[in-house]
Parts: C-alpha cells; structure tokens; sequence
C-alpha cells in the first residue's frame, strides 16, 4: 500500500470512529472495542520486534503492565491529566524496552524470550509488594467526572484509543518501508551476516525494543481508567503475553496488516466467546487457533492470501 | 612500502578459554593484491578472518586498515570503512530475494561511496557479473550450493569493498564450478579490488594468490609466493606431519 493511499485509510478510521460515537450509544461496544483497540496496539508493538526483528518477547504483560502502573501512581500522586499520563507510560515503557535491547547483546532466540517472561515475573512480584499501589489487594481509580468531547468517559477512552491504535499501526508501516525495516529483517535473516554487510544491528534492535516499549506502555496508561481498579494479577495477566504474540502469528507476521488482522479476529472471537459461553474458555480458544495456524498456515493468513493469489496467477 | 599496505595485522592474539587459536599472528596485504590464506583445518584461518572482519574481539594486537586502527571498531564500521566478507557456510538474508541481499549492503555499508545512483542498477549490474541475473527475483531459500556460494560472493560486493575476504567460497564445489569462481576473483582484481582467499583446494590458491601465507596451531609458519611456501619444509610437516 503506498504512502497516501494508507494516510488516507489511517485518517479515514479515525473520523469514522469517531462518528459511531455519535450513532451507537450501547456502552458495552465500546468497552468491547476498546479491549480489540488495545490489542492491534500490542500485537503491533509485539511484532516490531518479534516479526520484523525475531526476538520473540514473552513480557508484553511487564511493558503493559509498567504503562498502567506509572498511570495510577501519577494519578494517585499528582492527579495528572490522561495525556501526560500516556507521555510518561510510553516513557517507562521504552526505558524498560531500551534494557530489552541491551539484553540481546548477550541472550538470542528462546533465552532471549525466557528472560523476557522471567522480567515479568520479576516486576509483578515487585508491585504486589509496593503498598502505595494497593499491593496484591491493588487499588481503586475514580475516573474524571466528565470525559472532554464525549458524552461519557467509556466513550471517550474508545476514541483516545482509536487514535494509539493507529498511532501503532502507522509507526509500524513506516518502519516497515524504511531503511529500518530492511535492516531489522536483515538481522531476523542473519544477525552476523547483517552485521558484516554493514547494518548497524545493535543500535537497530536497540531501536526495535525501545519502540515496541514505548507502543505497549503507552497501551497500558488508559487501563485504570478503563478497568477503574487496578491490581498484579490483571495488568500482569499472562493473556497479554499469549495474545500479543498468538495474534501477529494468525495474520502473519511480516507485514503491518497481519497483527491488526489477528488482533481483530482474535480480539472478536474472545470478546463474542465472553458473553455468549464463559471467559474461561478465552485462552482455550486462542490455544486452539494458535496451534491450527501453525499446523495449516504458518504463514499467518497474510501468507495464505499470497499463497493462494500466487496459485491463481500460474 | 608502508603507503601500499592496505591491511596490517600486528601481533592478533585470540584464545578461546585456554586454547590459542591465534597466537600474534602479524601480516600485511598490499593495496591490490591477491592473498592466499592457507593452513590445516583448525588452524586459525576463519578465526583469523573474524578478527580482521570484526566479528570477533581479539584478546591482543591490532588489525590497521588503511593506516587506521581499526581493532576496536565493531563489525558494521569496518564494512563501512570497505572490508566485506563472505561465509564458509552461507549466511543468505533467506527470506529476501537475490536482489533485496543485495539491496542491504549497497544501503548500509556502500550508501556513501555508491558509484552510480539506483541501488537496483548496481545490484543487477554485480548479479551479472556473478552469472545470477537470471535469478534476482527468486527467493534465496531455495538456492542452489554453487548459487549460494556466489550469492555470498556478490553480496559482498554489494558492499563496495576495498578488501574482499572470500573464506572457502569454493569448498565442496566440482572443478568446473571452482573455476567459474576463481573467473568471477580474478575479475574482481580487475575492478581494483583486494582479495583475501582462504581455500582448502590448492589448485585454486596456487594459480589464484600471488602471495601465500600458512597459518598452522594459531601461528604464522611461512609466507611467501605460492611456488615458495608449497616446498618449505614447516608447511610440509604442518600438512603431512614428521
């Protein structure tokens, strides 16, 4: 897709979702997008650095987690407004993702990834002993009284998610069609063959990880506001782990498309599975799909398109 | 003398726990030349090449290109600086194409010293010269060995070497194969660049390499032109033993 073509799609979601607002006024689509909206931004996030780059990162909790975190404690502290709070959550975020990068100096492939969930283990055991955030208890949010623009706060949380949404799928693309992305595709291929044709692959992945960071913090800050409670066990949940990484598996990992597409598929068939038989059946579910993509179409469903439009060409 | 060394190794010293692999090993290419790197397997040859190419740190001494000490440099920079290599056993980008391999160095490391302007003009134009024209569009996991192996050559091309080091581009190849290999080096001599070649089959290295030098246990035995280091008695003893 080429540039203008997908500004226009990027800024043609935006209006039209925010013109639903003013159609639709049954709350509970809007807490149900808003989870699907959170998810293309963490599947987005994820992939940047699993797809394009190929370090498989377990801890997707831990960065969205620290996001939601640093919002309670600012709001807690300072009662800051949702911007700021969205500005220092993507800022601890790519903090703990510029770590993350140093971290792959030493450790590649699966021990990479072991000590990415092993980070999140580490940090939730960290918040469940901090007693200014409500410690395992964890603590209450009280939202604004009134949301700016919308007629009601769920709303416009919706809407200030929308527009991260895009923010991420956008960050994606470029990368995608830079000098970035062919480098951090160079370094999946063959991280000693990139470094010796002249990419730069530590300060690339470095990029990457921060990046990705910065994506899945700033995911997490509305989360208290939207959850109105906060505590370990949910920010920590490994279902963010396993989606963020199950859903750019189901689209297709190496281009944009794929994650946004998983993330829509999956996050439906979740939030359909919730009302209609139980939130138990969530993880099964993802299980289930997971292990059928990688069986039938390892590709992700990017792949399968092509694969099928190719057979039709010959 | 000293301005036509384009690369100097003084005394590079790499031990792996408690085996030297490289015990101060020192030599000098000229600018232009064609450079053999022979030796017994195990002798130091590929570490040899990792430590003049960066991708691995030496324990001592020092690699100097072009009158620059280049030891602490990482390996992206020097291929910057114009050292390219290619592998034993191939490293291709396996989910590009032939031409997108090379798209990746002429962007990273040739980007400020390119000749001419499209990055896919230069690519095709070394495809050509490698004899994988035909093949730039197809997808590199499913190569050939003897394309593999041209593929690495050329991609190190792509990177608009001053110093090209081909380490074992021809090994397991058939003879006709080798030969074809040993044209595309010798053309890259024409083109003014410098080539490092470590290879097994002595055919190629005798008629290719105007000098020679023999690593053997981490150490330098002889140096020399080919016709003097194939009857030197420690390069004997090296392959044949006492």
């Amino acid at each position: 897709m080429g540039g203008a073509r997908f500004w226009t799609a990027a800024i043609g979601v935006v209006v039209v979702g925010l013109l639903v607002t003013r159609v639709i006024s049954n709350q509970y689509y809007y807490f149900a997008a808003y989870v699907i909206l959170q998810y293309i931004v963490l599947a987005t996030a994820w992939n940047i650095l699993g797809g394009y780059t190929g370090y498989v990162n377990f801890g997707t909790a831990a960065f969205f987690a620290m996001g939601a975190y640093t919002s309670l404690v600012l709001i807690k502290a300072l009662s800051a407004p949702l911007p700021v709070l969205l500005l220092c959550a993507g800022a601890v975020g790519g903090l703990l993702g510029l770590g993350l990068g140093y971290l792959t100096l030493r450790l590649k492939g699966v021990f990479f990834s072991i000590a990415t969930l092993a980070m999140a283990v580490v940090l939730q055991t960290m918040f469940v002993n901090w007693e200014y955030v409500g410690g395992s208890r964890g603590l209450s949010v009280v939202r604004p009284a009134r949301a700016p623009f919308f007629s009601n706060y769920v709303e416009f949380l919706f809407a200030v998610m929308l527009v991260i949404a895009v923010a991420a799928v956008a960050v994606a693309w470029w990368i995608e069609h830079s000098w970035v992305g062919r480098g951090l595709t160079a370094i999946r291929d063959n991280e000693e063959a990139a470094e010796c044709m002249g990419v730069p692959t530590l300060r690339l992945k470095v990029l990457a990880t921060t990046v990705s960071g910065v994506l899945m913090g700033i995911a997490g800050a509305p989360f208290p506001y939207y959850v109105t409670f906060l505590e370990p066990g949910s920010a920590f949940n490994l279902d963010y782990a396993v989606n963020s990484l199950a859903m750019p598996m189901i689209g297709g990992t190496t281009t944009w498309v794929g994650p946004v597409i998983g993330a829509i598929l999956l996050g439906t068939a979740q939030q359909v599975a919730t009302v209609t038989i139980s939130s138990a059946l969530n993880l099964l579910l993802v299980g289930v799909i997971l292990v059928a993509f990688v069986i039938l179409a390892p590709q992700g469903l990017v792949g399968l398109a092509r694969r099928l439009t190719a057979r039709g060409r010959a | 003398m000293t301005d036509d060394v384009l690369l100097d190794v003084r005394k590079v010293r790499k031990h792996f726990g408690g085996f030297a692999a490289l015990n101060d090993v020192t030599l000098q290419v000229r600018r232009g030349e064609r450079f053999g790197l022979i030796g017994p397997n195990g002798s130091g040859k590929t570490t040899l090449i990792n430590c003049i190419s960066g991708t691995l740190r030496t324990d001592g001494g020092h690699v100097v290109f072009e009158g620059r000490d280049i030891t602490g440099l990482p390996a992206h920079r020097r291929t910057r600086l114009g050292i390219a290599r290619s592998f034993q056993i191939p490293k291709p980008f396996a989910s590009m194409t032939v031409l997108e391999n090379l798209e990746i160095p002429l962007e990273y490391a040739a980007a400020g010293r390119s000749h001419s302007g499209d990055a896919a003009d230069e690519a095709r134009e070394i495809l050509r010269l490698m004899g994988l024209d035909a093949k730039s569009d197809v997808v590199t996991a499913g190569l050939t060995q003897i394309d593999l192996r041209k593929l690495e050559l050329a991609r190190a091309m792509a990177a608009r070497p001053k110093l090209l080091i081909s380490d074992e581009a021809m090994a397991g190849l058939s003879a006709a194969e080798v030969d074809e290999i040993l044209t595309i080096l010798f053309e890259l001599k024409g083109r003014g660049i410098t080539v490092i070649m470590i290879e097994h089959i002595m055919r190629a290295v005798m008629r290719f390499s105007e000098r020679v030098a023999v690593l053997d246990a981490g150490e330098k035995i002889a140096e020399g032109p080919p016709e003097e280091v194939v009857s030197n008695k420690a390069v004997e003893r090296a392959y044949l033993g006492d």
